[in-house]
């Protein structure tokens, strides 16, 4: 009966979303103050109800209600209840549902914190929030409903995809769906301004802190997958490229864009047609994303179902959105006023180098997802489009972008000094090659070439901070003046701070594990041993072990040092019963910042056991400085200025004297 | 110089910031990009060895021979033609006999047989590579209800361990 409950709150949730969708536009329209008002209520009711309907779903995930063929699919009543409820985001309606509800908090939030927007434009936000809901609400009715009923109900359910079965996969669905979906707050905003054909910098003030809560969400969901991926897949590989992974990663380097575009907005009222696209096209990728996700074009332990009613669905909602998007924006764009001039050098040149670069690198990230796809469709010639691609185009593309990186904070806005800018940074660039040098030689040398890599990795680092140091002024006002000075600065420069230092972990990660790494394959029996990494391993033969739904057999390895037992490290080979499917855990032993990873192969006849183990050094920078960005990112977030709901005083003004020009 | 030719100048920049990203990816497309093939089109194509590409088919029955180290060969067979493949390396979790598999890497001129570098089976049990689905399909060898049916076998390959 509840089942059936949740399948209702779900279509009354549709019919909420269609009201949203034309009233308050028409309210907007006319001046009526009562269909507006309609919007923040709506948006609230709209969440209840699909909060309601994912809950129904969650309760039968948590009880086992196998009567429900979602939950038959994809659970099983031994599996541990932490996986009971990733479960429910652990398959393709679930994870529709999941999308739905993130859509829909969103709307809710900014129902309830949009208190001082203008009602019109919050009128026509919520009903643009309200447009996506109703056509995602459509596609999980029409297409994917998990809420549909066996008859009987089978006894045991068919259990979770093992590789599906773990804590990193249980976070990063919401994290990565929080950032999606958050940047359709900036698609509404923006197709609400095109529709309004009025923008100002008090629009790029309200859009700032969700593209950066977005973008904050999406980092952190992207270094969670390939964190996942790296231990639970057992390849050792952090990256892969696959058009998955490059799903989730353009919207990013396009959230990106638009985060520092909206800054050059808010400040100097320049960029506003480009920061207008930039957000719709933010959102379209991340729409792009869930198309090639979703809809089965791709294989990949994310492509749940192949079922093609569902792909052409989300083909059209693709169409129906982005090509509206962009029609609306040719018709509508060139009646907003162009903002402030700025010189080629400057804090604006900088941001809009950075926004040329990373706007051509995901362009380049796009071609290479989406060409094969393409000449597939067209000539039926299959490809394959592999990391040497994307390495080779988005790598060399953003190396200048890496080296600018810290010049864009010391540039003043509106005319800025590249010779000072020079001046102040030497210094910093004299540490960063110091470092990169004392590394490489601690490392007892390696390619070349990697010199640079790693200069370019502590230039990030080190120089992100160039910015606070001038401005405390250190130098000249001695220690307690200049943090007096750092402490009355505003939140914000110290979220771009710590976000570009962590860029520069992430980098000189990249760049460390890559070139210092080693790894080699051997076949091993009892009590043979390989040298590694400067550690010793000994194998020490396999024990069999049952879990609550597996049954494995694992590899136990001493590792030592110089002669002495330092750790011990397990990799197994687990047997998931309900679907007869193996697969490999790998032993993961952290020394540091830097990773000894080992994983089981087969068995030979001779008794031994084929071992590849890999020496993976400095390889937790690369999500450590992710998970620095991320950190960043809340701190420029919980900036005063950026509080959601804190009155804007600049912003009224503005308005009035636009309207007057109009 | 005059505004005017300072905004020439950007807009000249960054064209040719643009222009090198296009000139890099059509350069990368022809250095880096590999062709699927099957068994059979090979009779056909002229793949010369140390080409980079995609070989993809069902593993052959009885095929799968360990020498020794982690050196493993096999033969990727489409039904019409067939290929022995070497691999150095730990096989993926749901390589087995009679099912799908695409390998990457090239073929070695002085032994004529294809060396992988990289094998990829299936993610779960439930589907193909998708290369190798649609064309077996085609095909008429192999069809979509088949994957439940092969688990039987699949067990046994797992029992070899």
């Amino acid at each position: 009966m509840i089942i059936e409950i949740g399948h209702y709150a779900l279509v009354l949730a549709l019919a909420t979303a269609l009201i949203l969708s034309v009233l308050p536009v028409i309210g907007a329209r006319r001046g009526d103050a009562a269909m507006m008002a309609l919007a923040p209520t709506g948006s609230l009711v709209l969440f209840a109800l699909v909060a309601f309907s994912f809950g129904v779903l969650t309760w039968a995930y948590v009880v086992s209600d196998f009567s429900v063929a979602n939950v038959w699919e994809n659970s099983h009543s031994l599996m541990p209840l932490i996986y009971k409820y990733s479960g429910v985001w652990g398959n393709h309606e679930g994870s529709m549902l999941l999308w739905l509800l993130i859509l829909v908090f969103f709307s809710a939030l900014v129902a309830t914190f949009g208190r001082n927007l203008p009602d019109t434009l919050r009128a026509n936000v919520l009903a643009v929030q309200a447009w996506i809901s109703t056509a995602f609400l459509f596609f999980i009715l029409l297409t994917s409903n998990p809420f549909l009923r066996l008859d009987p109900a089978p006894a045991e359910g068919q259990d979770l995809n093992p590789v599906l079965q773990d804590l990193g996969l249980a976070v990063h669905p919401p994290l990565l769906y929080l950032g999606y979906v958050g940047f359709s707050v900036c698609f509404s905003f923006a197709v609400a301004a095109l529709i309004e054909g009025r923008i100002d910098a008090a629009w790029a003030r309200w859009v700032r802190p969700w593209t950066l809560a977005a973008w904050t969400f999406l980092t952190a969901g992207i270094a969670m997958g390939s964190y996942w991926a790296y231990y639970e897949l057992g390849w050792g590989g952090w990256w892969f490229w696959d058009p998955v992974e490059n799903a989730s990663f353009m919207p990013w380097l396009a959230g990106t864009a638009l985060l520092h575009s909206a800054l050059v907005m808010e400040k100097r009222e320049a960029l506003k047609i480009w920061t207008v696209l930039l957000a719709i096209m933010t959102f379209s990728l991340s729409l792009l994303g869930t198309f090639l996700v979703r809809s089965g074009v791709l294989t990949s332990v994310h492509s749940f179902a192949t079922d093609p009613t569902r792909g052409i669905f989300i083909l059209c909602i693709l169409g129906i959105f982005i090509g509206g998007a962009f029609a609306l924006f040719a018709w509508r764009a060139p009646m907003l006023k162009a903002g402030g001039i700025f010189a080629p050098i400057s804090r604006e040149g900088a941001l809009v180098l950075n926004n040329l670069i990373l706007t051509v690198a995901t362009a380049t990230v796009l071609t290479g997802t989406l060409y094969p796809l393409i000449l597939e469709t067209l000539t039926g010639e299959k490809i394959s489009v592999g990391a040497p691609f994307f390495n080779m185009t988005f790598g060399l593309l953003m190396l200048p972008l890496l080296v600018a990186v810290p010049f864009g904070p010391v540039l003043a806005w509106k005319r800025g000094d590249l010779l000072g800018a020079l001046q102040r940074l030497y210094v910093f660039a004299g540490l960063a090659l110091a470092a990169g040098l004392a590394f490489f030689y601690i490392q007892n040398g390696g390619p070349v070439l990697a010199i640079f890599g790693l200069v370019l990795g502590f230039w990030g680092m080190i120089g992100a901070f160039a910015d606070l140091w001038y401005r405390a002024n250190f130098a000249k006002v001695g220690l307690s003046v200049g943090l007096k000075r750092l402490a009355g600065l505003p939140r914000s420069v110290f979220g771009t701070a710590i976000a570009h230092f962590g860029l520069g972990v992430t980098v000189l990660g990249i760049f460390a594990a890559t070139t210092f790494g080693t790894e080699t394959v051997v076949e091993m029996k009892q009590g043979a041993s390989v040298d590694i990494g400067g550690y010793s391993l000994t194998y020490d033969g396999l024990r069999d072990a049952v879990g609550p739904n597996y049954t494995e057999q694992r590899g136990h390895f001493a590792v030592s040092r110089g002669g002495v037992q330092v750790a011990d490290v397990w990799s197994s080979k687990r047997l998931y019963t309900a679907r007869r499917m193996p697969t490999t855990e790998a032993g993961i032993l952290t020394f540091g910042l830097s990773q000894l990873y080992v994983s089981l192969g087969d068995a030979m006849e001779s008794g031994g056991m084929v071992v590849r183990i890999w020496w993976k050094p400095f390889i937790l920078c690369i999500w450590g400085g992710a998970l620095v960005m991320m950190v960043g990112g809340f701190v420029s977030l919980s900036d005063r200025r950026l509080r959601v709901g804190a009155p804007s005083r600049k912003a009224k003004p503005v308005k009035a004297r636009l309207e007057a020009a109009e | 110089m005059t505004r005017k030719q300072k905004r020439l100048a950007v807009i000249a920049g960054g064209m040719s910031f643009i222009l090198v990203a296009v000139l890099l990816v059509m350069f990368a497309f022809s250095q880096s990009v590999a062709y699927f093939f099957m068994p059979a089109d090979l009779a056909k194509a002229d793949v010369k060895p140390g080409t980079r590409i995609r070989l993809g088919g069902l593993v052959a029955e009885g095929s799968v021979k360990r020498s020794q180290g982690s050196t493993v060969s096999f033969t990727v067979t489409d039904g019409t033609g067939s290929v022995p493949v070497t691999y150095t390396g730990i096989l993926p979790d749901l390589f087995r006999e009679g099912q799908g598999v695409v390998t990457e890497g090239a073929f070695d001129a002085a032994s004529h047989g294809f060396v992988a570098d990289s094998v990829l089976a299936k993610h779960d049990e439930n589907y193909m590579p998708k290369e190798v689905a649609d064309r077996l399909k085609a095909q008429g060898v192999w069809n979509e209800g088949q994957g439940n049916q092969g688990q039987g076998s699949g067990t046994k390959g797992t029992a070899t361990r």
